[in-house]
């Protein structure tokens, strides 16, 4: 092992770690000092502090918490729905020899789709009057005439929460997909021999296994989830009435339109706290209790 | 049961590819055609209207144009940043690599709008607002966590052996990363570009923000405020075309290079 001088650091980190600490480290810092100052359009951009006045704010504000109860809603039913499916997917593919490499493809198209396009594909096929989802619901007598889907709160997240699961299925099934693959096919002939049945095999060979992979699809789509904002901007633009509007469309906002960058970043700043605080549950539950009792 | 199994798989491709599908099909139809309610399912005649107007009428070229470059120009970015840090990273102790290790996990657990106003602020003060450098650089670090995992997790598949061979032979440390850790990683190097250029091809909020000229927008900044620009209906034709350009060049991607994409996306995950 080469000591690590500071030459030497400089010459193999020293490019990566002077874009990250322009373009994250202080970026995240300054939103964190921001979290402290009237800064914005009213007092003609020039910050002034104000302690914890943009906290004050934020804690009676209804808007940020109706969209902090959409977000971990949003994000709770989308990664459940999404590991369910994906998993499932996962497990039927790989119990399917051969043909898989297209089926993979088709499967992973949705994951290329850049998340805004997908937004308008659904806009379409759930419009009112030309969409297709209202055509063929018709044309099987179950609905009697068309529904405008993103004209109503509870069927605007309903379409969201679909077109998400549509878009991220893929990756979780890609990731869990993977996983599967580096299961030695021994075990489960061990497993067979010894009598075990389907759910015995699910239970004791791939589960185990296959737990480190969960954990990193499901901490991957649980922080994206939570960031959810292409989808919504595109799909709904966080209507109807205010019903959809997730914490980064409502911080996005309040820094473009009303111009107002202390308490934006105080919004920012408050999601990712809820958002460590969801992330370190999941972490106790799925992996530290297993360490605790293996 | 496993009949079922596969009719379920078959359902699961038709609901993926399905809706992109009906885009394709319907970008083809005719005007006229598109008008209708109810929407025909198949399309009555075939027309390339639609994909003319987008490329002839409006400045889809030109978004085509910004998308490319922007996002291969991150993707080089990227990998030039990531690739010396990966490497170094794979030859440290234990314990320096898994305490940065967590350190970038940190960094990619933050939603990309805590970075946006500060980074919109740089933007404007460097003179960059609608110049593509304003987005490379800052698809180019937000992607660096994930590229040198990624890569770190491949490097240290490379045998310590084949480092001590080459000290051996007089081959510095840098000379040993660029004559052979390189040329043997070119599948991972291309893997993660095709990654980092997937996600900068996607990317949404960034966009929006610091590109407003017509002539620097993305695709996807580009497509998604098509319908503003038309006050009485929304141009579904011109949408779907735009949908089919904008995801096409993914699709072959993802075809081309899943294996890969698939196996380092697992494995650079969990290294």
């Amino acid at each position: 092992m080469v000591p690590l001088t500071v030459a030497r650091a400089a010459r193999w980190y020293g490019f990566a770690v002077t874009l990250l600490g322009l373009v994250a480290v202080y970026p995240l810092l300054r939103t964190a000092v921001l979290t402290l100052f009237d800064f914005g359009l009213v007092n003609g951009f020039r910050a002034r502090f104000i302690g914890i006045d943009n906290f004050v704010r934020l804690y009676a504000d209804s808007r940020f918490w109706n969209s902090l109860v959409f977000t971990l809603m949003f994000a709770l039913v989308t990664v459940t729905l999404e590991f369910v499916i994906g998993f499932g997917l996962a497990l039927a593919v790989h119990s399917m020899k051969g043909a898989s490499r297209w089926i993979r493809t088709a499967l992973a198209i949705p994951w290329t789709t850049p998340t805004a396009v997908a937004a308008l594909v659904w806009v379409w096929l759930l419009n009112d009057q030309f969409g297709i989802v209202n055509r063929i619901l018709t044309d099987v007598h179950l609905i009697e005439s068309p529904i405008a889907w993103l004209g109503s709160p509870g069927l605007a997240i309903g379409a969201l929460i679909v077109a998400d699961v549509w878009k991220t299925v893929p990756f979780v099934f890609l990731i869990l997909y993977s996983g599967i693959g580096t299961i030695p096919e021994e075990l489960y002939e061990a497993m067979a021999i010894d009598g075990g049945g389907f759910w015995a095999k699910l239970r004791y060979v791939t589960w185990p296994v296959m737990r480190d992979f969960v954990f990193v699809a499901l901490i991957f789509r649980t922080i994206q989830a939570f960031a959810v904002f292409d989808l919504v901007y595109v799909m709904t633009g966080g209507g109807p009435g205010g019903a959809t509007e997730s914490i980064s469309v409502y911080a996005y906002r309040t820094y473009m339109r009303y111009l107002e960058f202390g308490y934006g970043a105080t919004i920012i700043i408050s999601g990712v706290a809820a958002l460590a605080l969801v992330s370190s549950a999941l972490y106790v539950l799925l992996v530290r209790r297993h360490e605790y009792s293996a | 049961m496993s009949t079922l199994l596969r009719l379920l798989v078959f359902a699961a491709c038709l609901v993926a590819i399905g809706p992109l599908a009906w885009h394709l099909v319907s970008s083809i139809k005719t005007s006229e055609e598109l008008n209708r309610v109810p929407p025909t399912i198949a399309p009555e005649g075939v027309s390339l209207d639609n994909y003319v107007e987008l490329f002839a009428r409006r400045p889809f070229l030109r978004y085509y144009r910004n998308s490319f470059v922007v996002a291969t120009l991150a993707a080089l970015l990227c990998l030039l940043a990531a690739a010396p840090a990966a490497f170094a990273l794979s030859r440290a102790s234990t314990r320096r690599r898994s305490s940065i290790s967590a350190g970038l996990l940190l960094m990619a657990f933050f939603p990309p709008i805590v970075y946006l106003l500060p980074l919109y602020e740089m933007v404007r003060w460097a003179d960059l607002v609608n110049h593509p450098w304003a987005l490379i650089g800052p698809y180019a670090a937000l992607n660096l966590p994930f590229a040198i995992w990624f890569l770190m997790g491949y490097f240290r598949q490379i045998p310590k052996e084949l480092g001590e061979a080459a000290a051996l032979d007089g081959l510095t440390e840098e000379g040993f990363f660029t004559r052979m850790v390189l040329p043997l990683s070119t599948e991972a190097l291309l893997a993660t570009a095709v990654l980092v250029f997937i996600f900068s091809w996607n990317e949404f909020m960034f966009a929006l923000t610091f590109m407003n000229l017509e002539t620097s927008k993305t695709l996807t900044v580009g497509l998604s405020t098509l319908s503003g620009a038309f006050s009485v209906e929304v141009p579904w034709g011109l949408i779907a075309a735009g949908i089919v350009i904008s995801s096409a060049p993914l699709i072959v991607l993802i075809a081309v290079f899943q294996k890969r994409i698939v196996a380092g996306l697992a494995a650079g995950a969990l290294k």
